[in-house]
């Protein structure tokens, strides 16, 4: 028996330093004086996502790796996608410093978790294995479980924690049983193996329905219908800083596992699962559109808008092909920078030193604050898809990938609840502009509620929607050559 | 040691392998009970010559035959059980607390090729067992329906758990050095003479180790179990005669046994401390550094206060733990960076 | 009567497989909460012994460390904490019983299946990439070893990580630091020398004291 050889770390350089700088930001928090601590671990989180972020693209040479034995892969996609959640975890924790410290829940173990959850989801991201998917997974999870109900002196919080952590806990229960199964099926996890194995001969009943079941798995985490039930409990319970960070960087993460599932370990079996898919992503959408015309708390609100959003990336995953994984890698970047800016937007209304939620509270912004209503008409703009918005760029791609692959009803379906959905966002676009004002609201607090919602707004911006177009689509491009 | 006595029983069948283990074990188990006989007497010895007392020195010469007679008076006397008590338990408990004291001696190598058994994991099976001990506490402290036995039953249950964690870094920092499970291996790894020994390269180890010994074995100054000020006597208060008798045995059987294992891991086991000496057989080096052992442990009994539950509690997780993986950590970065792992296949 | 190696081997596993079904059996009939633990933790140990039997002597040490020292001693701590009423929790036992059993036997039916597809489809074997290393040229500890720390060192490394997140969210979730209480600060305890402790102060009679000239920056409000 001779000694192992280390494994090449070089393609995982980022998730190494991201686990020990977690553990190096836990021993901050707690050497820090308690008055400091939030400040320290906020700021040295956020530098430490800088760094793992130029680890992560400098380490983007084209071609893929894999390290670990085959169980973490790097490739364009993954470097896209893992500079996405980044990007939404640095938006969230920009915003999070003013309300936590309201709600006296400015521990430092905030960022910790946040970056630990950070973590997990680049381990998703890079998953080549079905077992490094799990762990990932559940690294992402947990720390979400515990933000989640991090206002633990709140009943809505911790409600949110401990309805998200039951109904989590059940679909990464079914998730194993499918995983189970695929393993009982076809002897391997390894989603290479698995990919040569499909393409061999027809995949046995019991390969599809243990795939079936992490389908049911994955689509919880992404909260597609029918596995949605538990997203408007959460958003609205948990910290608004909070469901920021949900609605972005968690949901990129999934979005790309589901990808990589998908096309990587189940490419040559697209019949199999496009069906699932063309289902959820309908379901999706109807849900997001139609239950969204009743809510009245914003939050909420956003919950369904987030449903109805992944049912149209799903869209481009149904197509299965590399033209749909370009429109998804789009779709969700998009997506991220929206969801962000509108969060932002919301931690934005407050008045009488209280958070406000209620959408008729926006009553006559314009009167009182036209640039922030500007900012939010713009947002609102570009997530129903309003043409010369990126909003509208995401669905334009979505929908010509599942045209190319002949899912026209898909395509028909989408554009009814796009047009369906527009009245909702259309309506806060009505209330802030031709309502009468209540009252002004305060003005915007901290600085990282002003920048990330003054960021996003110009992004969305009309302005903008030239300049980052072509890099934008030449990157989602590079990104899904993984999957040619 | 069962295939010496295999060959001399003519080698063949197996009822005569079955009788060639039991003639082991017996060889083991009698001078063991003899010898915990005798450490009982030492210890009491030790301890009042620290204080400046003379001991026992009634029965027989110098008090030799005190533990004979204490044994016998405890023998003949009545087993009382508290009429709340649940009796199975009850008497179970010291039953097991003895057997599981006898039953990790089959492991301990007296000399090269002198092991009831010689396990390819022996180190485990002995904190297997160990860990088991504190059964015999908890089982006693519930079923005696007794305040005091139960509070000394948890103390005693928390505080052996605790110690267990940073018993099982520092047998990973010194198997480091080892490579290998087997209790003849690890003496065989540290071959030569004193200086060769265990306890000069590993000797912030050894500290740690014999003082959660000491935890482990619930000995002074960590004897909260039984602390006689707040509890008594802790999960031993409702028990009398031959089932005290046992727990008390079980105890020391325990604490020689933990001497042994130190004398192994640390001591360079049954081997010779200076050249020139190799000629006294192995064993008899192996009884002296047992003793060595528990010496020490008695003198500490004899000096050192007792701690309070808080403190305990807080050296076991507070400071042990983290030491004890720092060691692993530096001791296992030194070796692998030295090439001084060893590599057995 | 005489014994050879396999007749051993069979009988000694029987007897501890009997042993292993008969606790299981008694720790869901047995009355008292705590003797269900008591046989459990003789199911468990007799489990390691048919790990030994198998030729796994590090899982059968393993699982005596873990299992019957660590997690059992905490189970027992609980239940002999506890009041619980086995009775009333037993009251729906009939009722859930038929229930139980259809699912135990929908479990061994799934088992079936999966076992005779395994032999069915020829290439799954094929597919297998990590085969546990041959128990003749390495024992299991080393194997093991090589498996955990070397193959799937990055599934072991993350679900250490998951672990560390588990921990950290237990201490945010319920870690309260109550005002007023108060605490031994053993560092500065062992820091404090004599001579701030205390003063010999020559008392006129009559006079007395004034305390506050004994007040000490730094000792406790």
């Amino acid at each position: 028996m001779t000694q192992a050889a280390i494994p090449n770390l070089a393609p995982a350089l980022a998730e190494v330093f991201l686990a020990v700088a977690a553990m190096a930001l836990l021993m901050i928090g707690v050497f820090a004086n308690a008055q400091k601590a939030f400040g320290r671990t906020q700021v040295f989180a956020a530098l430490t996502l800088v760094i793992a972020a130029v680890l992560v693209i400098s380490g983007a040479g084209g071609a893929r790796v894999e390290t670990f034995g085959g169980l973490f892969v790097s490739d364009n996609f993954s470097v896209f996608m893992k500079v996405l959640v980044v990007l939404g975890a640095l938006g969230s924790l920009a915003l999070a410093g003013p309300y936590l410290r309201e709600h006296k829940i400015a521990r430092f173990e905030f960022p910790v978790l946040m970056v630990l959850s950070v973590l997990g989801m680049f381990i998703m991201i890079s998953s080549n294995n079905l077992m490094s998917l799990y762990v990932g997974l559940e690294l992402q999870s947990l720390a979400l479980y515990v933000l989640a109900a991090i206002n633990r002196d709140r009943n809505r919080s911790t409600e949110a924690g401990l309805k998200y952590f039951v109904l989590g806990a059940l679909s990464s229960g079914m998730m194993l049983y499918g995983i189970s199964l695929i393993y009982g099926f076809s002897g391997t996890m390894d989603f290479d193996i698995l990919a040569g194995f499909v393409a061999g001969h027809a995949p046995a009943l019991g390969l599809v329905v243990g795939m079936v079941f992490v389908i049911t798995g994955l689509a919880f985490k992404v909260s597609a219908v029918p596995f949605h039930m538990w997203t408007p409990d959460v958003y609205e319970g948990a910290p608004t800083p909070v469901t920021a960070f949900f609605a972005a960087a968690p949901k990129a993460a999934a979005m790309a596992l589901f990808v990589r599932v998908m096309m990587g370990a189940f490419g040559d079996t697209v019949d199999s699962w496009q069906q699932i898919i063309i289902f959820i992503s309908i379901a999706s959408m109807l849900v997001g559109a139609f239950i969204a015309l009743v809510q009245t708390n914003i939050k909420r609100l956003m919950a369904y808008s987030s449903i109805g959003h992944i049912g149209y990336a799903l869209v481009g995953l149904a197509a299965g092909t590399t033209a749909g994984v370009e429109a998804v890698a789009l779709y969700i970047a998009i997506y991220v920078t929206m969801t962000l800016g509108t969060f932002a937007a919301i931690l934005a209304m407050r008045r009488d030193g209280g958070q406000l939620e209620e959408i008729g509270d926006l009553a006559g912004l314009s009167k009182t604050n036209l640039p922030l209503a500007v900012a939010i008409a713009t947002l609102m703009f570009s997530l129903a898809g309003i043409p010369l918005l990126f909003g509208f760029l995401g669905k334009y791609y979505v929908f010509l990938a599942a045209w190319q692959s002949g899912l026209v009803e898909l395509v028909v379906i989408g554009l009814v609840t796009s047009v369906v959905s527009c009245y909702y966002y259309l309506r806060i676009v009505k209330v802030m502009f031709f309502d009468e004002p209540d009252g002004a609201l305060e003005p915007i607090q901290g600085a990282g509620v002003r920048a990330v919602l003054s960021i996003s707004a110009l992004v969305n911006s009309p302005l903008s929607y030239f300049l980052l177009l072509a890099p934008l689509a030449g990157a989602s491009a590079w990104a899904a050559q993984s999957f040619l | 040691m069962v295939e010496w006595f295999y060959a001399l029983y003519g080698g063949e069948g197996s009822l005569l392998y079955m009788a060639a283990i039991i003639s082991s074990i017996l060889l083991v188990v009698l001078p063991l009970l003899l010898c915990v006989a005798f450490a009982v007497y030492f210890d009491r010895k030790i301890w009042a010559a620290v204080q400046m007392r003379r001991g026992p020195n009634v029965v027989g010469p110098w008090g030799l035959l005190q533990s004979f007679a204490d044994g016998i008076k405890l023998f003949l006397k009545e087993t009382i059980i508290p009429a709340g008590a649940n009796k199975g338990i009850f008497l179970i408990a010291p039953m097991l607390t003895f057997i599981l004291a006898l039953i990790s001696w089959a492991v301990i190598p007296f000399e090269a090729k002198m092991a009831i058994a010689d396990l390819n994991v022996g180190i485990l099976y002995l904190l297997a067992i160990s860990s088991l001990g504190v059964y015999g506490i908890i089982m006693s402290g519930w079923a005696s329906n007794s305040r005091y036995p139960f509070l000394g039953g948890l103390r005693s249950a928390a505080q052996m758990v605790s110690y267990e964690v940073s018993i099982g870094f520092i047998l990973i920092v010194v198997l480091i050095n080892v490579g290998s499970l087997n209790m003849t291996d690890i003496v065989l790894a540290q071959e030569g003479y004193f200086w060769n020994w265990h306890w000069l390269p590993f000797f912030p180890a050894y500290v740690v180790f014999f003082i959660s010994a000491l935890a482990e074995t619930n000995r002074p100054p960590f004897d909260l179990p039984e602390a006689e000020a707040e509890l008594v006597a802790g999960y031993q208060t409702e028990y009398s005669s031959m089932a005290f008798a046992l727990f008390f045995l079980g105890e020391y059987a325990n604490i020689l046994l933990m001497s042994a294992t130190m004398a192994i891991l640390f001591l360079g086991g049954w081997q010779a401390p200076l050249p020139g000496l190799d000629f006294i057989p192995g064993w008899i080096w192996m009884f002296l550094k047992i003793c060595f052992g528990f010496f020490l442990f008695a003198m500490v009994k004899a000096f050192v206060p007792r701690y309070r539950y808080d403190q305990l509690m807080r050296l076991g997780w507070k400071i042990f733990l983290p030491l004890s993986l720092v060691l692993v950590v530096v001791y296992a970065g030194i070796w692998v960076y030295g090439g001084l792992v060893p590599v057995r296949g | 009567m005489t014994l050879d190696a396999a007749g051993l081997v069979s009988f000694s596993f029987y007897l501890f497989a009997a042993i292993t079904v008969a606790s299981g059996l008694l720790v869901i009939t047995a009355r008292n909460p705590v003797h269900s633990v008591l046989w459990l933790i003789l199911a468990f140990f007799s489990s390691a012994g048919l790990f030994v039997l198998l030729g796994a002597e590090f899982l059968a040490m393993l699982l005596v460390i873990v299992y019957v020292g660590a997690v059992a001693v905490l189970f027992l701590f609980v239940v002999m904490m506890l009041d619980i009423d086995f009775v009333r929790l037993r009251e729906g036992f009939q009722q859930y019983l038929p229930f139980g059993l259809i699912i135990a036997g929908i479990l061994v039916g799934e088992l079936i299946t999966l076992g005779g597809v395994w032999q069915a489809v020829g290439d799954v074997s094929a597919n297998l990439a990590d085969k546990a290393p041959d128990a003749t040229e390495v024992d299991n500890t080393a194997a093991l070893g090589q498996l955990i720390y070397t193959q799937y060192i990055f599934i072991f490394q993350t679900a250490g990580m998951v672990l560390l997140v588990a921990m950290i969210g237990a201490i945010v979730l319920t870690l309260r630091s109550r005002p007023g209480v108060k605490k031994q600060n053993i560092g500065r305890q062992n820091a404090r020398r004599p001579d701030e402790a205390f003063r010999l102060v020559d008392v006129e009679s009559g006079q007395g004291v004034d305390p506050s000239a004994f007040r000490q920056t730094g000792d406790r409000e």
